[in-house]
């Protein structure tokens, strides 16, 4: 074990000193790899706080019922009375609409605009949180209040949140795709970068065999190459992502303010941070040893 | 410690390099494989650490058949050989100390006592002084005693040497010559394909002509 480790040691301080004694093909190469893994690492991240946006919502689904805007107060009283003493309604909250009013001409956009209608325009409405947070629940108790007289409108406020819940799961698989292609990417860079290796080591590597060297012996030293490269390209794409993100942030939140959204672009977890550095090691590494199988075949 | 049972090696299209060749090494011998170029010296030594593959017969290192070795066992046997080539091969971009620790590298020796070994390899060939140079800066003698150093460095019982002073001039060829003589002294079995067996007063000479021994 000790031996094995003293090997691993050795076979690591001599790829590092091979990467550094052509940094021009180093940089050229992890440059490669960091920008093809930044891609889907910042997409992943950024997918990541839309995602975000969504499930805060399905959290807490809810579904409003809207009367038409000339019914009369008693009718939507009688309305969340009916809904309370359901048993699949957890909570109703009455939204009188001289309130709605009120609160839309606090707001800075909308005053001028409100102010000028001849009359209040919106109607009385009621806020419904269902027992059951299940889809069909929600659909059933929506489906009943349609059929109620007085009733004009019911909209469940979740729908936004599924909606972007299957845009986002529809771009995961895209981006995993991506990630997939781009992983392939990568394999195909290191593999390439160590086959060139190889042949600037030809001397050495069959000196080596002459000498006793196990395929073992002569594959760690490329082996430990192609995972560093991988790292130090991991590496990029990480401070990729980080400065991308971290570009972004100011734009993007003000975007989202204006959509009465909130969406914090931080800089990638630990864990996926350590996914990232460990995924661009093991392709890196993997990359280094099909070139040396198909080296070591021939 | 090595037989040759009638051993023949043909290169394609239809080269014979060695024909029916029937010889015994015993241990701690000093043997010179002589003969014109092209005779099959070199193809003779290049079998015994399994180089080379014959076509027939076989070739026995201490009772193994190496023509039949695999793969994975081909580094074990090297390992207790030490080789000297025509070429040298040695490696320019490494300082001739860390030629002299590559075999002890692969054996996974502890690095200071590969260092400490390495270093009284070099002293034993007169090289400690230049330890810190690359083969460039060595001369054509020096860069043979350095070969000499890197095969011996690991103590094998034996070494085998592919005309290791073909390209040096008499004096500096009979230096060389005398640091093998040392270690056939020392019981190591030295084999050495030469064209001068005179450097090597007392061997045992096997004489190959157009493949034959003679």
């Amino acid at each position: 074990m000790r031996h094995w480790l003293t090997a691993h040691r050795k076979a690591a301080r001599q790829a590092l000193q091979r990467l550094f004694a052509a940094p021009l093909t180093m940089l050229l190469s992890i440059l490669g790899i960091g920008v093809a893994l930044a891609l889907p690492a910042g997409g992943y991240q950024l997918l990541d706080r839309v995602a975000a946006l969504g499930r805060g919502t399905a959290a807490t689904p809810q579904l409003t019922v809207f009367l038409a805007v000339d019914a009369e107060r008693k009718a939507a009283l009688a309305i969340e009375k009916q809904l309370g003493e359901r048993g699949d309604v957890a909570q109703t909250r009455l939204l009188a609409r001289e309130d709605t009013l009120a609160r839309m001409k606090q707001d800075g956009a909308l005053a001028d605009v409100i102010g000028a209608l001849p009359k209040n325009p919106f109607p009385d409405a009621i806020v419904v949180t269902p027992a059951d947070d299940g889809v069909a629940a929600i659909e059933k108790i929506a489906a009943e209040a349609r059929q109620w007289r007085g009733v004009e409108l019911v909209q469940i406020d979740s729908d936004w949140a599924q909606r972007l819940a299957a845009l986002v799961r529809l771009a995961r698989t895209g981006l995993l795709l991506l990630a997939v292609l781009l992983g392939i990417g990568l394999v195909a860079i290191t593999f390439n970068t160590i086959r060139l290796q190889v042949l600037t080591r030809q001397t050495e590597i069959e000196v080596s065999r002459l000498l006793g060297a196990t395929d073992a012996f002569i594959r760690r030293p490329f082996l430990w190459h192609g995972a560093l490269l991988g790292l130090l390209g991991g590496s990029v794409a990480w401070a990729i992502v980080a400065g991308a993100l971290l570009w972004l942030q100011a734009p993007v939140a003000e975007l989202a303010a204006l959509y009465g959204l909130q969406i914090d672009l931080t800089l990638p977890g630990a864990k996926a941070s350590a996914l990232l550095f460990a995924s661009a090691l093991a392709l890196g590494w993997f990359g280094a040893a099909l070139s040396m199988r198909q080296h070591l075949r021939a | 410690m090595i037989q040759f049972n009638r051993v023949n090696k043909r290169y394609p299209p239809d080269i014979a390099a060695l024909a029916d060749v029937t010889a015994d090494i015993a241990a701690g011998e000093l043997v010179t494989v002589v003969g014109h170029s092209g005779a099959g010296k070199s193809t003779l030594l290049r079998l015994i650490p399994a180089i080379e593959r014959p076509s027939g017969g076989a070739v026995l290192v201490n009772g193994q058949n190496v023509g039949a070795l695999g793969r994975g066992a081909l580094p074990f046997l090297r390992r207790n050989i030490g080789l000297v080539f025509q070429d040298q091969k040695l490696l320019f971009d490494r300082s001739a100390l860390d030629n002299v620790l590559l075999p002890l590298d692969i054996t996974g020796f502890p690095h200071r006592e590969a260092k400490r070994r390495a270093e009284a390899a070099l002293d034993k060939v007169g090289l400690l002084k230049r330890a810190r140079a690359f083969p460039i800066a060595l001369s054509g003698g020096e860069q043979q005693r350095l070969a000499i150093a890197r095969a011996v460095v690991h103590r094998p019982a034996l070494l085998l040497a592919d005309e290791p002073t073909a390209y040096l001039d008499t004096g500096t060829a009979q230096d060389v010559a005398n640091i093998f003589l040392e270690f056939h002294r020392v019981g190591v079995t030295v084999i050495a394909a030469t064209y001068d067996a005179a450097l090597f007063p007392g061997a045992h000479q096997l004489r190959l002509d157009h493949g034959r021994l003679q």
